[in-house]
């Protein structure tokens, strides 16, 4: 029952109907299920969710900063790739 | 006994359940075993203090003497606190803490479930809305009934001596008294006699899934329906009441 017995799990929580699961924090857990209900209350408190993902943290694979110059620099001087030449209507939120 | 005088001590008595248990737990706060059981112990402490407190509110109106909710909670003695001798047992650790949460989850679960057919507008509302909460509750202690008692060697052991200390204090949850009795007649109240096969097992089931032992003893204590506490309760009230006590009419 140890603390550091438990593994690390990264909490997503998606605020409304249509919208992305964002990633909010991480918790420790035993288990999925007991991370989900953790989650639940370290995170949904004040209505924050209405649905959670839960990934234990060993699962993620991450970006190695040292190479950001290869990995997002060439994408610096291209602009074109930006939709800056659309005009998007009012009612479009959340682009 | 007349029935707005067995309204007002059955609302009383719902109301001191949820109030002082809610008090038990939020002695949790800032000492739970890991951070994640903090925040849901006091969570689940600040629902039971809310349905406290639309309970001695509604308490206060039956009984027409213009005290409210703070009155109730913060300036009634110890006889006149109506909970059962469950909830003021002490936190102990966390096996006793969880097996005494299990024990008012499985009874406020079948409980307000009953309530909701109340004649009583108010008391049906007050038990829809915490069905709610109490349905997260029993998912919560059942789960580490089960967590706990099919755990290692040593949380099973801690689980059963909780359980089996516990055990005289599950029977009171379910006997009728007087005021049970009166408002059972009138259409107000649960029949309590008739929650107790779903409620046993419940209880079976969560036992048999946490390889934990049904304990065996016939012999309940009761009294805290009636105003007889033990002496746990003169501790709780003590520091809940202080501040009121000593500054009448304080406010933030």
């Amino acid at each position: 029952m140890k603390n550091q017995n438990w593994p690390l799990w990264e909490i997503f929580i998606r605020s409304k109907q249509g919208l992305n699961h964002k990633h909010v924090g991480s918790l420790h857990a035993a288990d999925e299920k007991m991370a989900i209900e953790n989650a639940r209350d370290v995170y949904t408190r004040r209505s924050e969710g209405v649905s959670i993902w839960v990934v234990e943290s060993k699962h993620i694979t991450a970006s190695d900063p040292s190479e950001g110059e290869a990995l997002y620099e060439p994408a610096n001087d291209k602009v074109y790739r930006h939709p800056t030449f659309y005009d998007l209507p009012d009612e479009l939120k959340h682009m | 006994m007349d029935i707005q005088k067995a309204l007002f001590d059955y609302t009383l008595r719902l109301g001191d359940n949820a109030l002082i248990l809610g008090h038990r737990l939020s002695e949790w706060c800032g000492r739970g075993p890991i951070l994640e059981q903090d925040i849901a112990m006091t969570n689940i402490a600040l629902d039971l203090i809310g349905q406290a407190r639309s309970l001695l509110q509604y308490a206060g109106e039956i009984e027409g003497k213009g005290r409210t909710e703070d009155d109730l909670a913060f300036l009634r003695d110890i006889t006149a606190y109506r909970n059962v001798l469950l909830v003021e047992q002490p936190n102990e650790d966390f096996a006793f803490t969880i097996v005494r949460q299990f024990f008012y989850d499985n009874y406020s679960f079948h409980f307000y479930t009953a309530l909701l057919q109340s004649t009583d507008e108010t008391l049906a509302a007050i038990a829809e809305k915490s069905l709610k909460e109490v349905r997260y509750h029993l998912r919560y202690s059942s789960e580490w009934m089960i967590r706990l008692g099919d755990g290692t060697e040593e949380s099973n052991q801690k689980m059963q001596k909780a359980l089996n200390q516990m055990w005289m204090y599950n029977g009171e949850l379910l006997t009728m008294n007087e005021t049970d009795r009166v408002l059972l007649a009138a259409g107000i109240g649960v029949d309590l006699e008739a929650l107790k096969p779903a409620c046993e097992a419940k209880l079976a089931e969560i036992l048999a899934a946490a390889t934990l032992e049904m304990p065996t003893g016939t012999w309940m204590q009761k009294g805290g329906k009636e105003g007889k506490h033990s002496e746990h309760l003169g501790f709780i009230l003590a520091e809940m009441q202080y501040l009121q006590r000593a500054h009448p009419g304080a406010t933030w």
